[in-house]
């Protein structure tokens, strides 16, 4: 039995292929005129090249964090290359336009754009290799005012927005890989939702990294005005590669009074090989402030893929109400290595989060769940509720959990569960002896312990994240 | 009940099997008919646990020799799951926690995947509902319970109580309750009980492994074993289990003496 799931955990990387499309990648190595060069290279204004460079300055004076649960060997800064885009065309006027290898591409992928975008009504931003090709479904949108645009784009049609609202959650010196990716961020997303507006579909970005050694660093930043909502899908998948690749994004959200942002991921990339050479470092700050009264951040996460997962979508309570969720899948297999969680920052009034984290642990790999929650003194009858679940598989993964609580205001309720359990042989055992085999029975149990978290995604989501899970898992038990 | 023209289902012959390479069948030779219920007894680490779950094909045990021919089919020739589709049930000793996973999703998925295998239909959730409460009530079963997560949270009784509800499900040719009884109050014991008696009909045969005499007040056997060592060194019908209950196991061991030298010891 174990053989027969040996096999179907060492499929090869499904997503493992290099489209050939000629790169303008910039010299290897990090300086003043690499920045000065992305940003004229994107036409900047020098507002944003002046915050790039701060940003440089203040990351040449931090050093590379060492707290968190998880090794691999230092990175050479220097030995990346900051900048690739596909080589500049005439603007592109609709999709006829793309790339045709690039299309081929998402179709590999099984994301055909149009199609995806049609059927799932889902306006979908493409970032290839830190460059924007197309954007679709903008004009629908725009008709009710609400802005989804590159990163880059928005720079130039809103610089206003980005301005007032760029570094306000995270700022430059944050943390080391923030100030990394504010001195030499490329492209991303932008999002705007204005006033009272609910944004009428799941709005969707599909990164895809795709030149070798060349480090991806996505800036995305998100608006809900004064009773707006948006919920967000971001979906990864990578080619596979030898060499590994460091992702730093910053993604910051922001929330004024009575709106609602809901961000949710299903992140698969590159894992690295079953002997854990390869993959994907993923160093990413995500944040969110629940900045006016009775606004809501809503962070769900599947974590899949990446050698190294780093990442902690964190929320700030500052609103009165306000409410911050951290749902959370992480499964790592192989070699791979997790330290993820959430911090929850309670500042106003009956500031209420809730955070639930699975993990999910097979192989050699190791998976930490970190998590902060902080009741600051002015947050009178703050509400916290945590549950941190780990599954091991096999007996040479590990599992941690590192819950830190901080309370400085006597009404505060906190309340935090544990529990680590194992799929064994005796549990699978159980479903074969009902005549149940044993895919399904992984399935089963898997889907089973994930279920709270599944039931937070967009249904179609919902649906990839199941079979993904499974994919990524069924070999490993037996 | 013994009748001597019934088809044989299960013929055991000369099982040897051992764990982590100590071997712990050393010889067991059984033969079970349609319609007989068998009990097979014995001390803690006598191997009767671990011909139970040989029979449904746990991992953890390799058999070294001997054969299994279960409903004219060679047992080794199946896999665990095939087993089951066959018609052996186990109901365990320790039934496993399954947490997250509905309890009438499992029933359900274990159902239907049964009936497909035997060519019978499929049920739906609404279908299967009812169908399910129906069996229910034979073990004075709580409905919430099919909400529950598969034996999470579930006191011993219901523990048990779910492995006899599968076995009302699955309707095998085969049960074998591997000491159902432990951790059972009289009424438990009763409800049980009372579920296997009324499963067995002519066409299927049980086989009951436990320790004490108690169970069999309920259930009555038409053969009693006795295993010692890995081996079955007594059997008889089901006058033996009371003779162990009086005299204990020892009985038997000064009875193989007294047999050997004409001697009481």
């Amino acid at each position: 039995m174990s053989a027969v799931l040996q096999n179907l955990v060492n499929q090869p990387y499904k997503h493992g292929f290099v489209t050939e499309i000629e790169a303008d990648i910039a010299p290897k190595g990090l300086n003043e005129e690499i920045i000065r060069l992305i940003s004229s290279k994107k036409n900047e204004p020098e507002w944003l090249l002046t915050f790039r460079l701060q940003a440089y300055e203040k990351w040449l004076s931090m050093p590379q964090p060492g707290w968190q649960n998880v090794k691999y060997p230092e990175i050479d800064f220097q030995a990346i290359s900051y900048y690739s885009a596909p080589k500049p065309k005439k603007k592109l006027a609709s999709m006829d336009e793309v790339d045709p290898e690039l299309l081929r591409t998402f179709e590999k992928l099984g994301v055909p754009m149009h199609e995806r975008a049609a059927l799932a009504g889902v306006a979908v931003d493409v970032i290839f290799d830190s460059v924007s090709v197309a954007t679709t479904y903008k004009e629908r949108l725009a008709e009710i005012g609400i802005i989804f645009c590159s990163f880059s784009e928005a720079v130039h049609s809103h610089p206003e927005l980005v301005k007032k609202y760029l570094g306000t959650v995270v700022p430059i010196g944050d943390n080391f890989y923030a100030a990394l990716n504010s001195a030499v961020f490329t492209d991303g997303s932008f999002c705007f939702i204005p006033k009272g507006v609910k944004c009428p579909m799941d709005l969707s970005t599909y990164f895809r990294i795709n030149t070798e050694e060349s480090g991806q660093f996505e800036r995305t930043l998100i608006i809900a005005e004064e009773g707006a909502s948006v919920s967000y899908l971001e979906g990864c998948t990578a080619p596979r590669f030898d060499t590994n690749q460091l992702h730093a994004a910053v993604v910051e959200l922001i929330a004024l009074d009575n709106a609602e942002i809901k961000y949710s991921t299903v992140q698969n990339w590159y894992a690295g090989d079953e002997k854990g050479v390869g993959g994907i470092y993923n160093f990413v700050t995500k944040r969110g402030l629940a900045k006016g009264a009775n606004s809501r951040i809503s962070w769900t996460q599947v974590e899949t893929g990446s050698a190294i997962t780093w990442k902690y979508p964190s929320c700030i309570l500052r609103g009165e109400n306000s409410v911050g969720e951290f749902y959370s899948v992480a499964v790592t297999n192989h070699y791979q290595q997790a330290d993820t969680g959430t911090k929850m920052i309670h500042i106003g009034r009956n500031t209420r989060s809730t955070i639930v984290s699975k993990s999910i642990s097979a192989g050699y790999s190791n998976s930490s769940y970190r998590g902060l929650v902080r009741i600051a003194p002015t947050a009178e009858n703050a509400r916290n509720y945590s549950q941190c679940d780990s599954m091991l598989i096999g007996d040479q993964c590990g599992v941690n959990t590192f819950p830190y609580i901080q309370v400085q205001n006597n009404s505060a309720k906190v309340e935090h569960e544990a529990s680590t359990s194992r799929i064994g042989e005796d549990q699978l055992f159980y479903f074969l002896q009902r005549g149940i085999g044993a895919e399904e029975a992984v399935s089963m149990i898997i889907n089973g312990f994930c279920k709270e978290v599944f039931q937070q995604l967009p249904l179609e989501f919902a649906v990839e994240a199941t079979k993904l899970l499974s994919f990524k898992l069924e070999g490993s038990v037996g | 009940m013994i009748n001597q023209n019934s088809k044989i289902l299960l013929e055991v012959r000369g099982l040897h099997a051992s764990v982590n390479g100590i071997e712990i069948l050393k010889g067991v030779d059984l033969t079970v008919k349609c319609g007989e219920i068998h009990a097979i007894m014995g001390l803690n680490g006598s191997g009767k646990s671990t011909f139970a779950k040989i029979l449904a094909g746990h991992p953890a045990y390799e058999v070294t020799a001997g054969a299994i021919i279960f409903n004219e089919q060679n047992l080794f020739d199946l896999e665990p799951e095939e087993r089951a589709r066959a018609g052996v049930f186990l109901a365990f000793q320790y039934p496993i926690e399954i947490p997250g996973v509905a309890n009438n999703q499992f029933l359900r998925l274990a159902y239907n995947t049964i009936q497909s295998q035997r060519g019978k239909e499929e049920l739906d959730p609404l279908e299967f509902d009812d169908f399910i409460r129906d069996k229910m009530k034979l073990l004075e079963m709580n409905p919430d319970f099919l909400d529950r997560s598969v034996n999470e949270g579930f006191s011993g009784g219901e523990k048990k109580r779910n492995e006899i509800l599968q076995m009302a499900l699955l309707e095998p040719k085969l049960a074998i309750l591997d000491e159902t009884d432990s951790g059972l109050d009289i009424d438990a014991l009763r409800i049980v009980a009372n579920g296997v008696n009324q499963l067995t009909n002519k066409d299927n045969a049980t086989i009951l492994v436990t320790h004490y005499q108690r169970l069999l007040d309920y259930i009555v056997p038409d053969y009693v074993h006795v295993m010692e060592a890995g081996r079955i060194i007594k059997t008889s019908g089901k006058e033996l289990a009371k003779e162990l209950e009086t005299h204990g196991y020892d009985w038997i061991n000064a009875e193989k003496s007294f047999n050997k030298t004409g001697v009481r010891l």
